[in-house]
């Protein structure tokens, strides 16, 4: 039995619509990587022109042409490294707790939800109370230990590399820890789902070998788990070094021209000194931010293609 | 492969002569000969009461098969004797489980050196991410500090014992997971005895294999029973009665019937294990 005139109307009906979706995707997908070129177009017509090498080794200046990044992009570093250097522990650590020692009694793993929970909320929180929650706790810790200025405990002068104070005041260090408050849960949670992707089948057979937890997480999960905890914690690092919020609490907008020293020193990184130029007055220095920010994203896209690198090399399948 | 009669009393100690058929039967093996004594033991899931007052002895240096349909319990059954339910939460259980004479419900019992005495082969092959060398070498690197020679002597005995040497003996380097599934669980086996375990768990291990990987995991277990209590839970009837000296059936939660596998597959006691194993339920 041939279809009637009303079916075949109705399927042409049906695979216009079918096209029109398709093509609304495909249209949708193409705004987005417009606005994106646009945005790459306009910063690099604009910031090209004081693209060279001493923009990258000199320090700010009074004047447009002799502007350069070098201490924002050292203070970016410095504030980065110690960022990872205490976010990823902390942030492993907690993973590793949340997914690999599961309580099994009732009260405890109530509180292993309040935890989860907690931190699942925290991921959403505006850095911005990072920051003030920074300032706070690190650099005035709470005034319990007298003002950043006077500090209630010293390590060497501020002549030493190692030199440490208590309260912390407006340093890399108090920055470093304010933006690890930041990226903390974005870690935490990457890691988590690291761990979570190595099959149950893989501990089980660990545990019947006679391994101790301890064992099994230094020998077969944390190993196994080692690639996509990079990629999460690479990612979480790159926006760490783009974020401008946090850090403008902690180091306020501030003319520097030289690069940290030490822990304590004063600083700036890369987003607020883009910041500090784009709003002078002087046109010219509008081109100046362009330049540092086409640096901030060079570097931010390096980040990524190192995780994308990683996470292509060193992921093997599990099972 | 030596069929169940073949394997029976003739290697009974003779301080006490006993029959075959009572040596199975609850309260007269010879302490010297038992490995597991189950007595009393139920256990639970949350409410869920998964077995019902068992008692049971399984004999050293026999093979023990569980069966029974489904959900009878007898996978749970045998991740209490290494514990593996210690996982699950809300899982407990009462009653004795011993190993010799150790306590092995013991809130204190040490379930690493438990897991030690007490190997597990597991229903889906689960070789580990690494090479088939580190699959073998890493139950020993756990418990003890080893020269690389001795090392290497443990790993080729392992694979020997499993009847897996020659087939892997050029490629110790590669990934473990570029093994037929067959392989890998002959794998998993050796694995397992590469740690020195008395008792071996099998909890199906050839219900992810084809039949031909199956006979040679079956051979295996042949060998195999010289030097090892061996457990196995199995769906498939043939393989207990191909495989097992001794078979308990589990039925609900309940032990209906334990003894020798050709008494148990030939003239069962009671109704429910005939009508099991002529195929009328389960």
């Amino acid at each position: 039995m041939s279809p009637g005139p009303n079916i075949l109307a109705l399927r042409a009906r049906r695979l216009r619509r079918d096209r029109l979706f398709v093509l609304v995707c495909v249209a949708s997908a193409f705004a987005s990587l417009l606005i994106l070129g646009l945005l790459l177009a306009s910063i690099i017509a604009k910031g090209m022109t004081h693209l060279d090498l001493s923009f990258l080794t000199s320090a700010p200046s009074r004047r447009p042409s002799d502007a350069g990044i070098y201490p924002a992009l050292w203070g970016s570093i410095w504030v980065c490294m110690v960022c990872a250097l205490t976010a990823v522990p902390l942030g492993v650590g907690t993973a590793i707790l949340l997914e690999e020692f599961k309580p099994r009694g009732r009260w405890l793993s109530r509180a292993h939800g309040f935890v989860q929970l907690n931190i699942t909320n925290l991921a959403g929180v505006p850095s911005i109370v990072y920051g003030i929650l920074g300032l706070t706790a690190f650099v005035n810790m709470f005034g319990l230990l007298g003002h950043p200025n006077d500090p209630a405990w010293e390590l060497g002068t501020p002549g030493n590399w190692y030199y440490l104070r208590l309260p912390l005041g407006r340093s890399v260090l108090a920055g470093g820890l304010t933006l690890m408050l930041v990226v903390l849960p974005v870690v935490i949670i990457s890691a988590q789902e690291a761990l979570r992707a190595v099959p149950n089948s893989l501990r089980q057979g660990a545990l019947a070998l006679g391994s101790t937890r301890w064992q099994v997480v230094r020998r077969m999960t944390l190993p196994a788990a080692v690639p996509g905890i990079m990629t999460g914690t690479i990612l979480a690092m790159s926006r760490a070094i783009g974020e401008a919020a946090p850090v403008l609490v902690i180091a306020g907008i501030v003319y520097i021209t030289f690069t940290p020293e030490h822990l304590m020193d004063d600083f700036t990184v890369m987003p607020l000194q883009i910041f500090n130029w784009a709003q002078r007055p002087q046109e010219e220095f509008y081109r100046v931010a362009a330049t540092g920010i086409l640096v901030l994203l060079a570097l931010l896209l390096t980040f990524n293609a190192v995780a994308v690198f990683i996470r292509y090399r060193f992921q093997r399948p599990l099972s | 492969m030596t069929g169940p009669l073949a394997t029976m009393p003739s290697s009974m100690p003779t301080t006490r002569p006993i029959t075959p058929h009572r040596l199975a039967e609850p309260g007269h093996a010879p302490a010297e000969d038992l490995a597991i004594l189950i007595d009393g033991f139920s256990s639970w899931y949350g409410e869920l009461q998964a077995l019902r007052d068992l008692t049971l002895r399984i004999p050293a240096q026999r093979v023990t098969a569980f069966i029974g349909p489904s959900g009878c319990g007898k996978s749970t059954l045998l991740r209490w004797i290494n514990r593996m339910n210690d996982l699950v939460p809300g899982a407990r259980a009462e009653g004795a489980l011993k190993l010799h004479d150790w306590d092995l419900l013991d809130k204190r019992a040490d379930v690493v050196e438990l897991r030690m005495r007490v190997g597990m082969v597991f229903q889906k092959p689960n070789p580990f991410p690494k090479s088939i060398y580190e699959n073998i070498a890493f139950g020993p690197r756990l418990h003890r500090r080893l020269r690389r020679r001795e090392l290497d002597e443990l790993v080729e005995q392992s694979l020997r014992q499993a009847a897996l040497w020659d087939e892997v003996k050029d490629r110790l380097r590669q990934s473990a997971l570029g093994l037929s599934g067959g392989q890998q669980q002959r794998l998993c086996i050796a694995r397992a005895l590469a740690v020195g375990p008395e008792v071996l768990l099998m909890d199906e291990p050839c219900s992810a294999l084809d039949p031909k990987s199956t006979a040679r995991v079956e051979e295996l277990i042949a060998e195999l029973r010289q030097r090892y209590t061996i457990v196995i839970v199995t769906h498939n009837m043939q393989q207990a009665a191909r495989v097992s000296d001794y078979t308990a059936f589990l039925f609900q939660g309940e032990l209906i019937e334990h003894g020798p596998t050709d008494r148990i597959f030939m003239k069962p006691d009671k109704q429910q294990t005939e009508d099991y194993i002529r195929g009328r339920f389960g």
